[in-house]
């Protein structure tokens, strides 16, 4: 009877924060042992394999190699020009996919008939190989940057709607009963119920967008122009620096990583409340 | 100004009203009766228990109450407005500003924080942030979770949140609770613990006015446990199934502050009897 009145006031006393205190178990510092020892081990088999092997540096040259391309590469300034040029295509890309994937996901996660009338076109915008679109974008929108932001977009604009529909559909039963005992209005609804409930599935849709939206601006660089990452790999491909080519493709690396990251911050930002956040601060 | 006269009026208009509700689910070809013609009233400041086995409607009762369902015929008032007025699509909010309800799931939104939640109600009606959030912390004292305010609803024990559910109902101070197995989901103990304290915060909002029993919320609870009903209620409605209908009333008067005690004397018992055969019977 007693029970839940004692046990407000025992962890009322704890002070607030407390509970989300960082844990240093063995589970949060395992990745960081091990992920550099297995860095270690994978470059140590490739160099020896090199080494023992004698295979020709146009088909494999060693990691010391392609750290030194990399090391030459980065102090030059076209490089950065190529790698803000693919930044640009894919964050303006990805963001035409956000706001139109969510707007139009928000429609048709509320409206039945509008979802039946459009699912056909959709799907069917879904078959298409997308990329095989790339030609004719090129006809349409030259060699600049615009066919690139559209590969992006459409590239990564399916997963965001998907999920955007998903998340509006699973508003709790419960929660909207809430919302009607209240009298709330259609924008109360959606600003306080809708679009925190999805959220979670819109963050989802955010995370597969990205990184679909970067391999869209790049196949896109690979046929046209001469500008990105993706025209920097073909002309080191041309030009037979295999070991340039393996710096490219770490440094698109290196920029993936830093969206994957983003995305993650943009996640802990939006839904601190989410269980997915509240699992990673906890460490399990 | 007449007290007296004001005093007489309230029974009527601050109570409920159903004339002849009737509540017909499904489609032309499979109707389902889910309650037959009801008529039922509830007093200003009364505690009535809606008891019964499940498909007995009680749950479809109280949320045509509440308006989340509209009757198929008959006529519900509040607090002497109409709920559903003739000729109109959408509920008369002056009726719905006077409901407050509590699930049997608390509800909470995992994305606002405890008194956020609590004063999520004041901030649909346009009340300043400053204003409602000194309201929902005296609702945090009141339902006994202060302390908590900041927290995110998923930090709290089943009960705790049921009690923040309890104070966002009451943070707009609706004259009537409606409450939909609120303590369904808990515990035995916490169970018991929250039925007393509903009786406490009951007896507590009506403190401080002239006339406490005026200033008393009504509250309409729909449950199955038949202890929990003879406990709280001043008068237990049965309801019995296919179709629902109401089966009868008893008058329940031990008075109040009633404690867990009372539920092992001889007259409590006896009640609950009564009601667990007419309940073998019907259901």
């Amino acid at each position: 009877m007693a029970g839940p009145e004692t046990d407000a006031q025992t962890v009322a006393a704890v002070p607030a924060g407390a509970l989300d205190a960082p844990r240093f178990t063995l589970g949060k510092l395992l990745p960081w042992i091990t992920t550099p020892l297995l860095l270690c081990l994978m470059f140590g088999i490739w160099h020896v394999y090199v080494e023992k092997t004698g295979i020709s540096a146009f088909i494999l040259p060693p990691p010391a190699a392609v750290w030194e391309a990399w090391k030459e590469m980065i102090v030059a300034p076209a490089t950065w020009d190529h790698t803000w040029t693919t930044i640009y295509e894919t964050l303006a890309g990805f963001f035409w996919a956000l706001v139109i994937g969510v707007s139009l996901g928000v429609a048709l996660g509320r409206m039945r008939w509008l979802e039946l009338t459009l699912t056909p076109f959709i799907v069917a915008s879904q078959v298409v190989p997308k990329v095989a679109l790339v030609p004719l974008m090129i006809v349409w929108f030259g060699f600049g940057v615009t066919p690139k932001i559209l590969i992006a977009a459409v590239l990564a604009f399916f997963p965001i709607l998907t999920n955007t529909v998903l998340g509006v559909k699973s508003v709790d039963r419960g929660h909207r009963d809430v919302m009607t005992s209240l009298n709330a209005t259609r924008w109360m609804i959606f600003r306080r119920l809708e679009l925190p409930s999805s959220l979670p599935y819109i963050l989802t849709g955010m995370e597969i967008g990205i990184v679909l939206a970067i391999i869209g601006a790049v196949v896109g660089e690979f046929l046209g122009g001469n500008h990105g990452l993706g025209y920097m790999l073909v002309a080191k491909m041309n030009a037979y620096e295999t070991d340039a080519l393996f710096a490219v493709i770490f440094h698109m690396t290196m920029v993936g990583f830093v969206f994957y990251f983003a995305i993650g911050a943009v996640r802990r930002l939006l839904i601190p409340w989410h269980e997915s956040v509240a699992r990673d601060r906890a460490g399990g | 100004m007449s007290a007296s006269l004001a005093a007489a009026a309230l029974p009527a208009g601050n109570g409920i009203d159903l004339d002849g509700v009737e509540k017909w689910y499904g489609t032309t070809d499979e109707p389902v009766y889910a309650l037959s013609k009801t008529d039922l009233s509830v007093a200003q400041g009364e505690i009535l228990v809606l008891l019964g086995p499940s498909g007995c409607g009680k749950t479809t009762l109280l949320r045509m109450i509440g308006g989340l369902l509209k009757p198929t015929r008959g006529g519900i008032r509040v607090a002497g407005h109409d709920l559903w007025p003739k000729g109109a699509r959408a509920r008369n909010s002056d009726a719905v500003h006077e409901l407050g309800m509590v699930f049997q799931e608390a509800n909470l939104f995992p994305w606002m924080n405890i008194e956020d939640n609590i004063a999520l109600p004041l901030e649909l009606r346009g009340v300043g942030r400053t204003e409602r959030l000194a309201q929902a912390r005296a609702l945090t004292r009141l339902v006994g979770i202060n302390g908590f305010e900041k927290r995110w609803p998923r930090e709290l024990s089943g009960g705790m949140r049921q009690r923040a559910a309890i104070a966002r109902a009451l943070s707009y101070d609706p004259r009537i609770l409606l409450m939909d197995e609120p303590f369904g989901a808990l515990d035995a103990m916490t169970r018991d613990a929250m039925n007393l304290e509903l009786q406490r915060i009951w007896m507590d909002l009506g403190e401080g006015g002239a006339n406490p029993a005026a200033s008393r919320k009504t509250i309409v609870l729909v449950t199955h446990s038949i202890t929990e009903a003879v406990f709280l209620a001043d008068r237990i409605v049965l309801l019995a199934p296919r179709p629902g209908k109401v089966d009868r009333e008893i008058a329940v008067s031990f008075p109040r502050p009633r404690s867990i005690d009372l539920q092992a004397t001889v007259e409590f018992v006896s009640v609950v009897n009564e009601l667990r055969h007419r309940l073998e019977e019907i259901s």
